[in-house]
């Protein structure tokens, strides 16, 4: 057999398990949300699960959680994203001290993760399941892999405009927040966005941290230290995520299913979004990178 | 005068305020590391120290009996070999056409590649594990309970659920390990008369085959680590896994089943820690090996240049 011909099959080959590959992910999909759409009306969205089968709580807290958390995690790992790129010496031991220390805690098993914050923040400094200690645990999940993706956006700005600011006199203070983070402004939202995906789905960091009840909620409450207001950051919180392998593992049945699937749904819509919203920040910074 | 003269300006006040902020958020961030390997650590040893149970027990007994404290039986091979079996086998499944897929993508044929085959791979690493366990649960299980008879749950449902989870790993890495190839080297091996599988295989797969394995390596970590969805369809029993349809459980599904009933300080408690240390040395090792496989390559590149 010559090389054409092998070339002929294997290429054949690569195209047909691509293919089938791409045919069985988008089915995957399509089945995700074409069972769900049915669960979804207006009183699923709107009643609370522990009157009717609805996920306005969980949904409620899936958000406030992500906000909460990205507010606590984006000041510190902006801050230290800075640091690593444009502070400390990059050849110098201590930076790679650091790096190997955000890649190892980066890396680490969400539910060790989970494991962590249970024993500290609800075991420890007493703050039970609760959505401030659920908000602390995702920012140790959030931290490292946010500071990561905020280190390469600053990265991809080149060293010559802070050096060409040092030589026009300019403080590095001023360099570094009026020209070098706008530049890398469209990597970094498109990092957050990325990381907000993550945090979003996330629910083994939760399920004991935050917890897997979700009190019935007063939207009209809006005193923080009222237990059933949906601001107070010392009430148990349910995400969505926690939500769907809580109903399952406690095995409720038909209605199991349909709640899950409904809440799929909304998760996947969500995620998508974010998806978009990222990809269309990562093309804006390549414009700017190409003018 | 003399005064004025002699302060600081407002820029460099600024500037030394901004050095202090953007030390002291690395310093946050770097002390919580140190702080949880710290606390893995030391709360993981706690069960040999305090509870004085055998370490090499530990390792080589399959046991997981903690109630009774004056002969606890407790040891986390099953658990081990579980959590390798499942891991092994999701790779191995997924990595032939996380390969595929992304010679796909930056060989056949980027534009179809790029626009089509790659958001939607994309969109599989942004779903929820939950998601793929609430599918395992209700479409894979009925599914191998009608196949092969028994209750469905157990290892080879575990490896399909995860396969389908690392795949995107796996891919995206492996698109980035082939776009690392100088497009020139394809040229010219083009222009020597290769036929295209000659270029897939003798330029592109042996050039970047470290980051390939690489890109491998994080895919099993991913497995190895994941919590939720294998809990919701491996069964949860501890035992060796004879079989691919013996309900079993890995470190992290032991994790997730048993950390909300332990009290702290208790022996079902400092066991669990045990295992979450096993998990991140687990962790370390696939990082370290990462690291050593492209440091590696690297030093190979510079020396051929």
């Amino acid at each position: 057999m010559n090389r054409y011909r092998v070339n002929q099959i294997m290429t054949g080959i690569l195209n047909g398990v691509t293919l089938l590959v791409v045919l069985f992910i988008a089915a995957f999909i399509l089945y995700l949300l074409a069972s769900g759409m049915t669960a979804i009306n207006w009183r699923f969205l709107t009643t609370s699960s522990e009157v009717g089968l609805g996920i306005r709580d969980q949904l409620f807290n899936s958000l406030y959680l992500l906000l909460l958390t990205q507010l606590i995690s984006l000041p510190i790992a902006l801050g230290a994203a800075m640091a690593l790129t444009l502070y400390v010496d990059k050849r110098s031991k201590f930076a790679s001290f650091a790096q190997g220390l955000i890649q190892i805690l980066s890396s680490l098993p969400s539910i060790i993760v989970g494991l962590f914050g249970f024993l500290i923040l609800v075991l420890k400094f007493n703050l039970g399941f609760s959505i401030i200690s659920g908000a602390l645990a995702l920012t140790f999940f959030n931290l490292p892999i946010l500071t990561q993706s905020i280190a390469v956006s600053l990265q991809g700005v080149p060293d010559e405009v802070m050096q060409s600011g040092l030589a026009l006199g300019i403080s590095k203070w001023h360099t570094i927040t009026k020209i070098i983070l706008p530049e890398a402004m469209p990597g970094i939202w498109s990092g957050i966005v990325i990381s907000a995906g993550r945090v979003f789905g996330e629910a083994a960091t939760l399920i004991y941290t935050a917890g897997q009840s979700a009190p019935t909620l007063d939207y009209t409450n809006w005193n923080p230290l009222n237990p059933a207001s949906p601001l107070n950051i010392f009430r148990p919180a349910e995400t969505l995520a926690v939500h769907i392998w809580k109903v399952n593992t406690e095995s409720l049945g038909q209605d199991a299913a349909t709640v899950s699937r409904g809440t799929i749904v909304i998760l996947i819509l969500v995620v998508l979004l974010f998806n978009l919203v990222a990809r269309y920040f990562s093309t804006t910074m390549r414009k700017k990178v190409g003018r | 005068m003399n005064k004025q003269l002699f302060n600081s300006s407002k820029e460099i006040r600024q500037d030394k305020l901004g050095r202090l902020l953007v030390y002291s958020a690395l310093t946050v961030v770097l002390v919580l590391a140190l702080a949880m390997l710290y606390f893995i650590f030391s709360k993981g040893i706690a069960t040999f120290t305090q509870n004085h149970i055998n370490f090499w027990d530990f390792l080589t007994r399959s046991n997981w009996n903690t109630d009774n404290l004056q002969k606890p039986d407790l040891g986390a091979w099953a658990l081990m070999v579980t959590s390798a079996e499942t891991t092994l086998l999701a790779v191995l499944v997924t990595t032939p056409l996380a390969l595929v897929i992304a010679i796909y993508i930056v060989v056949m044929s980027p534009k179809i590649g790029g626009r089509i085959v790659q958001p939607l791979t994309e969109l599989l690493l942004g779903i929820p594990s939950v998601v793929y366990g609430f599918v395992g649960l209700t479409l894979l299980i009925p599914f191998l309970r009608n196949w092969a008879g028994g209750t469905g749950f157990g290892v080879l449902a575990a490896s399909l659920v995860l396969a389908l989870m690392i795949l995107p790993t796996i891919t995206s890495l492996a698109v980035e390990a082939l776009n690392g190839v100088p497009q020139s080297y394809q040229t010219f091996a083009y222009s020597l008369g290769c036929t295209k599988w000659q270029v897939i295989v003798h330029v592109l797969l042996k050039i970047s085959a470290p980051n390939l394995l690489v890109a491998v390596i994080f895919g099993v970590a991913r497995a190895f680590g994941e919590a939720l969805a294998v809990q919701m369809v491996i069964g949860n029993t501890v035992q060796l896994p004879l079989g691919l349809f013996t309900p079993a459980a890995t470190l992290t599904s032991k994790l997730t089943t048993d950390m909300g009933n332990t009290i702290d300080d208790t022996l079902a408690s400092n066991a669990l820690w045990s295992l979450a240390l096993l998990l991140l040395v687990m962790s370390l090792i696939f990082n370290l090996l990462a690291k050593l496989v492209l440091r590696r390559s690297q030093s190979r590149e510079s020396i051929s240049r």
